[in-house]
């Protein structure tokens, strides 16, 4: 916990942290692939035309909730407070589906592949999807929605 | 072989996003949320994960294929195009207005399936309008 931030939790999230950039390396230096849930999952449900083996994508986006079953087992119940409006979420979706399809990623690709790999268009959209969050947040914020 | 590498390369990545709190929508807009009640946690996870892949990339340049596969399959577009760019922005309208990103929504069917359910169909239904509009 760090004291000017109560809910922080750093340990955790370096450790998360940490097992998620390990899980990118092994399938970077196993597979020889990006660990991009976005591709990942649309090639794994059949939207995508080109990426990994289908095979491949749908092991890795099925290991995804089991790998967090796994955590909620060992550890206990886990915190998922979902905002509240269901129009938000379902508009939400919408936009992270298309956005990550056109922008060829998403927090995992772009996020953590690309800014270690320092491509300079992972930087680019690193930049700006934290900052049209943030945009977003505060909007949401001055306009009495959170 | 490689389905396995697959699988087990998704557990430890789920099971990182749960570990770290990101599964959980309300902290990760409280990573947003700097001009409100900041909480840093979401910094400290892509400091962590940026630290394995850092090394891992340089073992990839040295490396001729990958340890289970042929050969690796690696982005090599440099241009910044306006794909990327307005993609990128609508993407972040919508983890700000959700909370979530496509890792911690699929984990999320293992955490909270109801909750997750509307935001993964239409983030489904997203994917296949740009499919649609792209061809």
């Amino acid at each position: 916990m760090i004291a000017a931030f109560p809910p922080a939790q750093p340990l955790a999230g370096l450790i998360g942290g940490l097992m998620i950039g390990g899980a990118a390396a092994i399938l970077l230096l196993g597979l020889g692939r990006i660990a991009g849930v976005s591709g990942l999952a649309a090639r794994a449900i059949g939207l995508a035309d080109t990426g990994a083996p289908r095979p491949v994508a749908i092991a890795f986006t099925l290991g995804l909730p089991l790998g967090a079953a796994f955590v909620a087992l060992l550890a206990g119940p886990v915190e998922a407070r979902y905002p509240a409006s269901l129009a938000a979420l379902i508009v939400a979706g919408l936009l992270v589906g298309y956005g990550t399809r056109l922008g060829s990623g998403c927090t995992s690709g772009h996020g953590v592949c690309g800014l270690s790999r320092l491509s300079r268009r992972s930087i680019v959209a690193t930049v700006l999807f934290i900052a049209s969050g943030v945009v977003t947040v505060a909007t949401l914020r001055v306009e009495g929605w959170m | 072989m490689r389905m396995l590498i697959a699988l087990i390369a998704g557990m430890l990545f789920g099971a990182g996003l749960t570990l770290s709190g990101m599964t959980d929508p309300h902290r990760v807009r409280a990573f947003l949320d700097i001009f409100g009640d900041w909480d840093p946690t979401l910094a400290f996870v892509m400091g962590g994960a940026i630290i394995p892949m850092a090394i891992a990339w340089r073992i990839q340049r040295r490396a001729e294929r990958p340890f289970a596969d042929a050969s690796f399959a690696l982005p090599d577009t440099v241009k910044i195009d306006a794909q990327l760019v307005l993609g990128s922005i609508l993407f972040g309208v919508g983890w700000g207005l959700g909370g979530l990103c496509p890792g911690p929504a699929v984990a999320g069917l293992a955490l909270a399936p109801i909750a997750v359910a509307p935001f993964l169909a239409s983030l489904l239904a997203g994917m296949a309008l740009h499919r649609l509009t792209s061809r």
